[in-house]
């Protein structure tokens, strides 16, 4: 028997040599992902079953059976979706009582929206300094066009209703809970312990009540300690407690986050001369806040659902809309047809924030290269 | 020179009295009595827990003392925050595991403390970076993310970091001992290049070559305490207290 030397050397290198087909390409992919064991072939074909039971009967009682035009539910005859309502109603699902002349400035107001989003949502934007000076104005002209004054015609708040009212009320309260739940969590780890014990006292008590007494106790309550001349809106009552709401949790989220910032980050910023608010805005906050992205997308979204409640004070949002049109003798019964439809809507808006924070979080990705 | 400058160079950038910390009821600094010249290199080593990282990080305030005076160019250490700042001003700090921002970019790390701090326009702030990244032989890399570097490297950036401030100080905590040992190397020679120019350096380490390469002056602590300070070739050739002996023997036994 003989032994190789204990000692070897390996001068020439091997060179590279492609993959093996069977793991590239469609046919690796399905490989890898569907049918690489028996159990995951068999869950590949229950879902197949699933999709093939579900699917079609659904396009078929939405779409292809599906009746668009008519005066009321009595003139849809077919066995599918009833969707005769649509054409009288949908000015009603977008924009509640609004008086109908004047739902272009909800319109304008909504086109608007994007160029004041853009600077803050996206990277390569042109002239973003003054982009941001419109964001700021945005909330402003916003206001003007759906309230009116100086010279258009005043809209009663009240009068606002349907998605519009679902949209006013989620993105005021996701614009504001965000820099509130920041100084709520900021707060509750200061060193000042009355900023620490109202940053607490105020998450916990906040957060341990359901929304929907906060909405009531809007309601009820509010206007009883204030003086009986000062009414409060009440689109801007929903606001403040749905944004009070979202900010004690979204004050939590992020604690977690400036947990996961390890203490060298915060030394290294004062050793290095940095004041309190300078290493929380340039080092601790940007790196807190991109480790949060998931809980604080998961209570904007929250947010936006629970808009929905506003039902409880007698605002119409586009569900109440919904709600009051199914108890109507014209519509009776058509509520599989009105909830897809609502459900549509938020599912779109919902979608589009979890994508893009999945985008924003690929982006931020500093950490391995 | 006249006899003002003299005075005034000869006077010391860090005095040290009568320091004493606790942490709760540890007493983790005892009596610590220290004056540091200008362009004085100093390293401290002693064993682990032995408050060596503790005093030097007394220096620049990341640590509150109990008693005792610290006098940082010129600049008493209180609770007072304006004297906190004007001192870490002038007190560069590089860490046992680097603590860059890993958000930003080499070069970005390397200027935030530079505009924010000193308030210098970005383009002077840029320009002194890349002299600095150049100095640590790795301005190539100034457009990539610390999570990109090796330690080695992710050390260097640090040290240009804090050369960015233009210190008149600076302090290293265990720079070396998060490094693979081929890196260690690397790190050294920057820090011995630093040392030519004449900084003032107070280093925590255990890589005794390096002490008796640069250091003027080598501290020993243990407990606490300064147990012994001397010249590099008095330390280690003739260590006094039995303390030392020990420390050596086990430290250089291999």
């Amino acid at each position: 028997m003989t032994h190789e030397p204990f000692h070897r050397t390996h001068d020439d290198m091997l060179s590279e040599r492609p993959a093996p087909l069977a793991t590239v390409g469609v046919l690796g992919w399905m490989r890898a992902n569907l049918f690489s064991s028996l159990a995951n072939t068999a869950l590949t074909i229950l879902a197949i079953y699933l999709l093939w039971i579900s699917v079609p009967p659904f396009l078929q009682w939405a779409i292809f059976d599906g009746q668009l035009y008519g005066e009321d539910r009595f003139s849809c005859t077919g066995d599918g979706a009833c969707w005769a309502w649509l054409d009288q109603r949908i000015g009603q699902f977008l924009y509640g009582f609004y008086p109908s002349e004047e739902t272009w400035r909800i319109d304008l107001a909504l086109v608007l929206l994007f160029p004041a989003l853009a600077p803050w949502l996206m990277e390569n934007v042109p002239g973003k300094r003054y982009m941001r000076w419109f964001s700021v104005a945005y909330p402003f002209i916003a206001t003007f066009l759906l309230v009116g004054g100086f010279g258009l015609t005043e809209v009663s708040t009240d009068d606002l209703g349907g998605f519009s009212l679902n949209l006013v009320v989620g993105l005021s309260g996701i614009v504001l809970s965000l820099p509130v739940g920041i100084l709520l969590a900021l707060g509750r780890q200061s060193r000042l312990p009355l900023i620490r014990w109202f940053s607490v006292i105020f998450i916990e008590v906040v957060r341990g009540v359901p929304l929907i007494t906060l909405l009531f106790v809007s309601n009820i309550i509010l206007p009883i300690f204030l003086p009986a001349d000062v009414a409060l809106n009440s689109v801007v009552r929903v606001i403040v407690m749905i944004t009070a709401f979202a900010s004690a949790y979204m004050a939590e989220v992020i604690r977690g986050g400036l947990q996961a910032i390890p203490k060298g980050q915060y030394e290294a910023a004062q050793a290095m001369g940095l004041g309190y608010w300078q290493s929380m805005r340039l080092i601790i906050l940007p790196q807190a806040l991109k480790i949060s992205i998931p809980g604080i997308v998961n209570t904007f979204i929250g947010l936006f659902k629970d808009t929905t409640l506003v039902i409880v004070i007698g605002l119409f949002d586009i569900l109440g809309i919904a709600r009051a049109m199914v108890s109507n003798p014209d519509w009776l019964g058509l509520s599989s047809e009105t909830y897809v439809f609502v459900s549509l809507f938020f599912f779109v808006v919902c979608y589009a924030m979890s994508r893009y924070s999945m985008s924003l979080e690929r982006k931020l990705d500093t950490d391995q290269r | 020179m006249s006899a003002t400058e003299q005075a005034a160079n000869n006077a010391p950038v860090i005095e040290i009295d009568g320091l004493n910390k606790w942490y709760g009821a540890f007493h983790v600094l005892r009596d610590i009595n220290l004056s540091v010249d200008q362009s004085e290199r100093i390293v401290i080593c002693g064993p682990s827990g032995s408050g060596k990282s503790t005093l030097i990080r007394c220096i620049n305030r990341l640590e509150e003392h109990q008693e005792g005076r610290i006098v940082v160019d010129g600049t008493r250490l209180t609770n007072d925050l304006k004297n906190i700042d004007a001192v870490r001003r002038e007190v560069g700090m590089v860490f046992q595991s680097f603590n860059l921002f890993p958000h930003l970019t080499v070069l970005e790390n390397c200027t935030l403390a530079p505009i924010w701090v000193r308030k210098t326009p970005k383009a002077e702030a840029e320009a002194i970076a890349m002299e600095y990244l150049e100095r640590v032989k790795i301005p190539e890399q100034a457009g990539k993310f610390p999570g990109q570097l090796s330690g080695g490297q992710q050390q260097r950036v640090a040290i240009a970091r804090s050369l960015c401030m233009r210190p008149k100080i600076m302090l290293f905590d265990e720079p070396t001992s998060a490094l693979d040992p081929e890196m260690i190397k690397e790190v050294l020679d920057v820090m011995v290049d630093l040392a030519d120019t004449g900084m003032t350096m107070l280093v925590v380490t255990h890589e005794m070559g390096f002490a008796s390469q640069v250091a003027d002056r080598v501290i020993f602590m243990d407990e606490g305490q300064i147990v012994e300070q001397n010249t590099p070739d008095e330390f280690f050739n003739n260590p006094q207290s039995e303390r030392t002996k020990l420390f050596l023997s086990q430290i250089l036994s291999h």
